[in-house]
């Protein structure tokens, strides 16, 4: 990671990420007809991209910058 | 089985259990051993989000909105991901200001106002009413259910069951009871609960368990995992619509996004999250491992709820079981007592778990923002003069914690049935999230006043009341209907559910964007246009710019008065009892470097500061401010003054800035001039030894020339032969000492870098040829045998040939010196490797031992006891030859071991083009 960038920033980062993640339009392409897994596709995207969210969350706590 | 008895004593059993689990880590806080002071028991206590609210109703509004409870839980996450830059400087501005509540955070910020602090009160305890009801409701309900068994009966309606059949009654005496002893069982100056901690981070495993065990057992059990599970739900046409739920759900992607706004607030807003994660808070590096477990809690607690919804929707497919009931429901409908039992007290402890810290969160605040300043300010009851006032502090803080409860059952008896529980929580969120504007405005806008923040409340709580409160009033009957679906008087643009004519939203969207709009209009607008008081100004920049200040006296700089020692005393032991006065009194002497009781303690603004914030732990920042102001002659600063104050401060932060830059440079040339010096020390070290090392050297063979000499001179008839002897003996002396003359000079100039070098290809071949043909009689004279190993041709290397001379031939002078004197045998080998000459020569002699490898290539190394043996050389030789060889980019190295001969070898690099 780059160094000169501080955490606050990579979190401030992450929050951005988020509500784009959950938010329209990107939530509004999962919200089809599908299953993944026989998951319905929209529960999985959901489920999928909060846990990727949480992880890259625990990284950067951990990681300083 | 599940009789009621057996229902009452298990949960009985458990609140047992947790008040063990309470009592054990308050032993253990008091033995200097926290149990608490760890990032997970901290995570997991901020879990105590997850109320009823999540183990019951998420499950109901799943299976009405599919994915609709989600933002409840990604809102927080992503909240959470700013905790980095928000959360930590609330925590850090909590800590050096004492701050006991969110009340008091509020007041404190904006000038230690009591007013702000009562209103900020007033707003939880009404706002939050609907959240403790909702608790009420869940474990009454959940009872109620569960007595039934193996029936699924729904409860009926509470407003017509006898006193003794009301269990939301008895639930709300026995919470308040165990709330009670868990919460105020003493007064703590930090205002730490580390067993109701403890207890709650232990309820939070509790909870998680029972929803995973459900969630297990209706995928795995009831049916073969989630895609059994979703295959035959969307076999059915009326939950296939839910697959893709957001279109159809009430506010859609507009009600998406409020949610999550409004559960960003709310984790951080709410007075029990602000109390476990601010309050209560021991170590603000816990926040780090926090940041991403608590998430992961809300992420593992949701998984299984829309298995659960779906699962329950199919197996009671007409509708007569509430969903919010389902997690209970399905293991009764399915004859599992234990798992159902265990439902049961999961969902307690979530409801307990709120109550408790909920409860011991408002109840710090009405004592110490609403009850206490009234009754400071009320001349006639003299508390100011009091001995002891802890008991008062507790038995006003009992008292709201049993208030509270029975508000919260009130609301439920009055407005508790018309709504789901999610949305009765809803309701709750969107009262605290009023507090947003104030602190986190206060916190990174120096400009906010307490006018401002205080009518951006009364406006945005204003408006709550009438789009939320007012609704759910008329809807339980209590109100006239009409209010919602005309207006008031009629008047159609004033209808609580559409404000101004804004229609297609639902409720909670509509409430939010007008509440937010009124709230953070009138926060700035007023802030903008009234000036800030001396008082407001100096606390907005202590909460601004808390990371810019160094120890809690921050503060200590704004006042100026007079006080007296033994009057500070008095009041910190009228609150805390003499004995924690006592122990209060000697930290700070010890800080001062001084033992209590001590005459040189001066009450000057630091220890009034420090005794301020001391109260301000107990009774709150506006009531401290009060009580200390009674026992100190303050003398009040003027807005120009707090200005001047911060601007010298600013100011000294920037030369002290400066200053470090500075002494950080010096340091680092300080650092470079002694590496310097060093040096030079060594150099100089060096030169002296080898100075006298030399002249040592060079006397030992001019004192055996002396000695011969004199004897020569002083016995004129030595007889001839005896005469020559010693002749020879001072002309090899002679020849000795001219050989160290041109080796010292020699390295001298190679040393000084003034050697001439005379560069060309060299033949290495021929130079050892040469040598060898130079060296011949000396062999045959010794009798040594000699064995060469040279290639037809070999490449040139570019070096001296004069010097290369000089190293082969004190190479093999050194290997006819030291090999075997009967049976001497030198093997000398060029051979070509890796764009390198290397040349190696061996002797039979005794060889070097391996711990002098490196040392006989130093200066004047002889090897050998030099005390005993009769030195062989100058002891420059190797040193001046692997200079050479170093010269000229190569390498010289010796392997041997003792007793078994040595080989010398050398390298040289290729000359480029041959």
């Amino acid at each position: 990671m780059n160094a000169s960038v501080s955490k606050s920033q990579r979190f401030l980062a992450l929050c951005m990420l988020g509500l784009l993640l959950f938010n329209y339009p990107i939530l509004a392409l999962f919200n089809v007809t599908g299953t993944v897994f026989g998951v319905p596709l929209l529960y999985a995207y959901i489920f999928i991209a909060w846990a990727a969210l949480i992880a890259m969350m625990a990284y950067v706590a951990a990681h300083d910058g | 089985m599940l009789h009621g008895t057996a229902i009452i004593i298990t949960s009985f059993g458990y609140l047992g259990l947790l008040f063990a689990i309470a009592y054990y880590a308050d032993q253990r806080a008091d033995a200097g051993r926290p149990v608490i002071a760890s990032p997970y028991v901290y995570s997991l206590s901020l879990a105590v989000y997850a109320t009823a609210w999540t183990f019951y109703g998420s499950v109901g509004r799943a299976a009405s909105d599919g994915v609709g409870f989600l933002p409840i839980y990604i809102g927080p996450t992503l909240m959470i991901a700013l905790w980095w830059i928000v959360m930590r400087k609330i925590i850090r501005i909590s800590k050096q200001n004492r701050i006991t509540s969110l009340a008091d955070f509020i007041a404190s910020r904006y000038g230690k106002s009591a007013l702000l602090g009562g209103l900020v009160t007033v707003i939880a305890v009404i706002g939050i009413l609907p959240y403790i009801s909702l608790q009420l409701k869940a474990v009454s309900n959940s009872f109620t259910i569960l007595v039934q068994y193996p029936e699924i009966v729904m409860p009926t309606s509470v407003l017509d069951s006898p006193i003794r059949d009301d269990t939301a009654l008895w639930v709300a005496m026995i919470l308040a009871a165990f709330t009670i002893a868990f919460g105020t069982r003493h007064l703590d100056a930090a205002e730490h609960h580390q067993g109701m901690v403890a207890a709650i981070a232990f309820e939070s495993l509790v909870k998680l368990l029972a929803f995973l065990a459900v969630g297990v057992f209706v995928t795995f059990g009831m049916h073969a995992g989630f895609g059994d599970l979703f295959a035959r739900a969307s076999a059915v046409p009326k939950l296939r619509a839910m697959m893709t739920p957001l279109e159809g759900v009430a506010g859609g992607y507009a009600g998406w996004v409020w949610l999550t706004i409004l559960s960003m607030l709310a984790i951080m807003f709410l007075p029990r999250q602000f109390q476990v994660t601010v309050i209560e808070n021991v170590d603000e590096k816990h926040l780090s491992k926090a940041i991403w477990l608590f998430p992961a809690y809300m992420l593992a607690i949701n998984v299984f709820v829309l298995p659960v919804a779906f699962g329950g929707l199919l197996r009671f497919p007409d509708g007569n079981v509430d969903a919010d009931t389902f997690v209970l429901t399905l293991p009764m409908a399915e004859r599992q007592e234990l798992l159902a039992l265990l439902v049961f007290i999961g969902g307690l402890s979530a409801a307990t778990g709120m109550v408790i810290v909920e409860t011991i969160a408002l109840s710090t605040m009405v004592c110490n923002d609403l009850v206490m300043p009234v009754l400071l300010r009320w001349p006639r009851l003299r508390l100011i003069e009091r001995r002891d006032l802890t008991g008062l502090l507790l038995g006003i803080r009992r008292g709201a914690i049993v208030l509270i409860v029975f508000l919260g059952y009130l609301y439920f008896k009055l407005a508790g049935e018309a709504y789901a529980l999610v949305s009765i929580g809803l309701i709750s969120f969107a009262a605290v999230a009023q507090f947003a504007p104030p602190i986190l405005g206060g916190i990174f806008w120096k400009g906010g006043t307490r006018l401002g923040a205080f009518w951006g409340l009364v406006a945005g709580f204003a408006v709550w009341s009438y789009t939320l409160l007012l609704p759910a009033l008329a809807r339980s009957g209590w109100l006239p209907i009409s209010l919602l679906d005309d207006g008031p008087f009629g008047i159609d643009v004033l209808r609580p559910l559409q404000l101004f004519g804004l229609a297609g939203l639902d409720q909670i969207t509509h409430a939010m964007i007008w509440s937010m709009i009124a709230n953070i209009g009138a926060y700035v607008g007023v802030s903008l246009s009234v000036a800030q008081t001396a008082d407001e100004h100096r606390q907005a920049s202590l909460f601004v710019d808390v990371f810019r200040q160094t120890g809690e006296s921050g503060g200590a700089r704004f006042w100026r008065g007079t006080a007296s020692v033994p009057e500070l005393y008095n009041l910190l032991g009228r609150f805390f009892g003499v004995a924690a006065a006592e122990t209060s009194f000697a930290d700070y002497a010890r800080s001062k470097g001084l033992t209590w009781p001590d005459d040189r303690l001066v009450a000057d603004a630091e220890l009034v500061h420090y005794v301020e914030m001391q109260l301000a732990g107990a009774i709150g920042a506006a009531s401290a401010r009060v009580m200390v102001a009674s026992v100190v002659k303050e003398e009040a600063l003027t807005l120009d003054e707090v200005r001047e104050i911060l601007d010298e401060a600013s100011q000294v932060v920037v030369y002290s800035h400066r200053l470090e830059q500075k002494s950080r440079e010096l340091e680092a040339a300080t650092a470079e001039l002694r590496e310097a010096n060093e040096r030079l020390k060594e150099l100089d070290r060096l030169k002296d030894d080898f100075v006298s090392t030399v002249t040592h050297e060079l006397r030992t063979p001019l004192t055996s020339i002396r000695a011969f000499t004199e004897i020569l001179v002083d016995k004129p008839n030595m007889d001839t032969a005896q005469r020559s002897e010693f002749l020879g003996i001072i002309t090899k002396e002679a020849e000795r000492l001219t050989r160290l003359i041109n080796g010292v000079l020699d390295l001298a100039k190679i040393e000084s870098g003034k050697a001439d070098w005379v560069e060309s290809g060299v033949d290495l071949k021929e130079v050892i040829a040469d040598t060898l043909a130079a060296m011949g009689q000396l062999f045959k004279e010794k009798n040594i045998e000699v064995q060469t190993q040279l290639p037809e041709r070999v490449s040139l290397v570019r070096a001296d040939l004069d010097r290369m001379i000089q190293v082969t031939l004190n190479l093999l002078s050194n290997a006819a010196k030291f090999c075997d004197s009967r049976r001497g045998r030198i093997e000398i080998a060029l051979t070509e490797s890796d764009g390198c000459l290397r040349v190696d020569v061996r002797d039979n002699g005794r060889g070097v031992d391996p711990e002098n490898h490196e040392v006989i290539f130093s200066k004047f190394h002889q090897v050998g006891d030099t005390l005993t043996d009769k030195p062989h050389g100058t002891g420059l030789g190797l040193h001046i030859s692997r200079r050479i060889v170093e010269h000229f980019g190569g390498r010289m190295w010796v392997e041997s071991r003792l007793g078994s001969g040595a080989r010398f070898s050398f390298t040289l690099p290729i000359a480029a083009g041959t």
